[in-house]
């Protein structure tokens, strides 16, 4: 398997792994039997809607680490409507890409931070434009992504 | 990175240097065809013959019943398939189990498409076969049993001469894959009742692309090449003379070193089983203790994935494998681990270790050393550890 030297240094530093304690927005998506599970924690300031800080939790391996880890870099500092555009596509190819079959990873990054949004908007009793109710069960997702 | 450690030898092992040393005058200067007629051919046939008489030897065989073949999983499918075909005449039912070898259970998914039935016997959950079920399941239209000898995963060794027992009590062919067991531990085919086994050359320090098939004198069964007289007219081909002259050394080698392998082998695992279960809290041996082969150990580690386990220690130099999906290509973990009763997530979570008679203490303390900080690093990142400890706060 060929991971690229980004993903590599992903896995094996990767940043913002933890908890965060009374966060803004908890989202957990994936499920045991694909092998990935991944939990991201965001601290949002509701008044500019900036992600102040992000956090995960991953189960999965090393492209799942690498992905988690990526995204956390990539939405920290961004407003919601930003964090938005971070997309399986950009994490991806901010790692130098990923080997086809962990593609999945990549995008279960994605739908961790949608996750943890739509907690966030849910708590908060807003609606956040062009965010979509999570899928938990990543495979729902693939049938249609590849 | 500093010294490699090896241990993976249930994938493949290294080739001996005099397995090399004995393979290398057939590609150099005796690279005669066998079938040839002038002298150094012949000399070059005689040699053949003699490496076959070194392989049937080793497991009480006559010459005549073993057959070199490409690979195990060649070895696999002709026996299977070639002793369904050429018996579809008494019946179209087999019987394997759940646990065996791609090699085994595709091709007995190939045989289904044919419109056979094929019997997958559950294991328990040390991955034993059950004799009595496999009693049970035998009808009067089977024609083959398909077991292996030991389980490429979690080592687990299967009880060859009870369950000869049944399918000779019933006229029922018995094939063995002995891949990952033999030249590991002794087999005597007489002994046991087997009709068919099943070997690789790459599995005990020959090379690649070298096996065989060993079939019983009077077995029933279909040709798996046609073409040359090779091979008793059963296997057409020129023979792969380098690599089964180097076989036939190997498994010298192997048989007159058994003894003292096995011994440091289990001294090995049990030293690193022990460690290892003591010092890594939620983690399980999978497969049985005792009836295992010397060389492998298998544990899950609950909470965290094989894969970021693996590399992890790669980074250390220690080449390992795992069950887990993202090892095997596909989204479902090992079937063997599934079949022996575990949970998705823990079967996500193991960890093969496959050491050999070249592993030294010293590897095993520096695996055994680093293993618990590998294990505590992913967990303290993992959801489903985090879950775990809220709820037992």
């Amino acid at each position: 398997m060929a991971y690229s030297e980004k993903v590599k240094d992903h896995y094996t530093n990767p940043r913002n792994v933890g908890e965060i304690e009374n966060a803004s927005g908890v989202g957990t998506v994936g499920n045991a039997k694909c092998g990935d599970i991944m939990r991201m924690y965001l601290d949002i300031d509701d008044k500019t809607h900036i992600i102040k800080d992000c956090k995960f939790k991953t189960f999965g391996c090393g492209a799942a680490v690498a992905t988690s880890s990526m995204a956390t870099e990539m939405v920290k500092g961004k407003t919601i409507e930003e964090a938005l555009k971070v997309t399986n596509k950009a994490v991806m190819e901010a790692l130098d890409g990923l080997p086809p079959i962990k593609v999945h990873c990549s995008l279960l990054a994605e739908e961790a931070i949608h996750a943890a949004l739509w907690d966030y908007a849910e708590k908060h009793n807003i609606k956040i434009e062009g965010l979509k109710k999570p899928v938990n069960d990543i495979e729902e997702l693939e049938e249609d992504e590849f | 990175m500093g010294k490699l450690i090896y241990m993976d030898n249930a994938a493949t092992t290294f080739v001996d240097k005099r397995v090399l040393d004995a393979m290398t005058p057939y590609l150099t200067d005796r690279c005669f065809n066998p079938s040839s007629i002038y002298d150094g051919a012949q000399d070059v046939h005689a040699d053949l013959d003699n490496a076959r008489a070194t392989i049937a030897k080793t497991l009480n065989a006559s010459d005549r019943e073993i057959y070199f073949t490409a690979c195990g999983t060649e070895s696999d499918n002709w026996a299977i398939k070639g002793v369904a075909h050429a018996n579809a005449d008494k019946g179209k039912h087999l019987i394997t189990s759940k646990i065996e070898h791609h090699a085994v259970l595709h091709s007995m998914a190939a045989l289904e498409k044919e419109g056979y039935e094929v019997t997958y016997l559950d294991v328990d959950e040390n991955g034993f076969v059950s004799v009595d079920a496999l009693d049970k399941a035998i009808r009067p239209d089977t024609v083959l049993v398909s077991i292996m000898y030991a389980n490429n995963e979690i080592g687990t060794i299967e009880p060859i001469k009870e369950i000869a027992e049944v399918c000779h009590k019933h006229n029922v062919y018995f094939h063995v894959d002995a891949v990952q067991a033999y030249a590991h531990l002794p087999i005597d085919v007489k002994e046991l009742g087997i009709d068919m086994l099943s070997a690789s050359g790459h599995k005990f320090n020959a090379m690649k692309g070298t096996g065989f098939l060993y079939i019983k004198k009077g077995t029933k069964i279909q040709n798996f090449m046609d073409g040359g007289a090779q091979e008793f007219k059963k296997r057409a081909g020129t023979e792969n003379v380098a690599g089964i002259i180097g076989m036939a050394k190997a498994t010298e080698i192997a048989h007159s070193e058994m003894k003292e392998r096995m011994e440091h082998e289990t001294k090995i695992r049990d030293y690193m089983i022990d460690r290892i279960l003591k010092e890594i809290p939620y983690s399980k041996l999978n497969g049985d203790r005792v009836k295992r082969l010397s060389n492998n150990l298998n544990i899950g580690f609950e909470f965290i994935e094989g894969e970021s386990m693996l590399l992890a220690l790669n980074d250390l130099g220690v080449c390992a494998s795992s069950g887990s999906a993202c090892t095997s290509g596909s989204l479902d973990p090992s079937h063997v681990l599934l079949a022996i009763g575990l949970p998705h997530e823990k079967a996500h979570g193991s960890l093969r270790l496959t050491v050999s008679h070249e592993t030294t203490m010293d590897d095993a303390k520096l695996v055994c050393d680093n293993l618990p900080k590998i294990v505590e690093r992913l967990r303290s990142m993992s959801p489903l550890y985090e879950d775990f400890v809220k709820k037992n706060k």
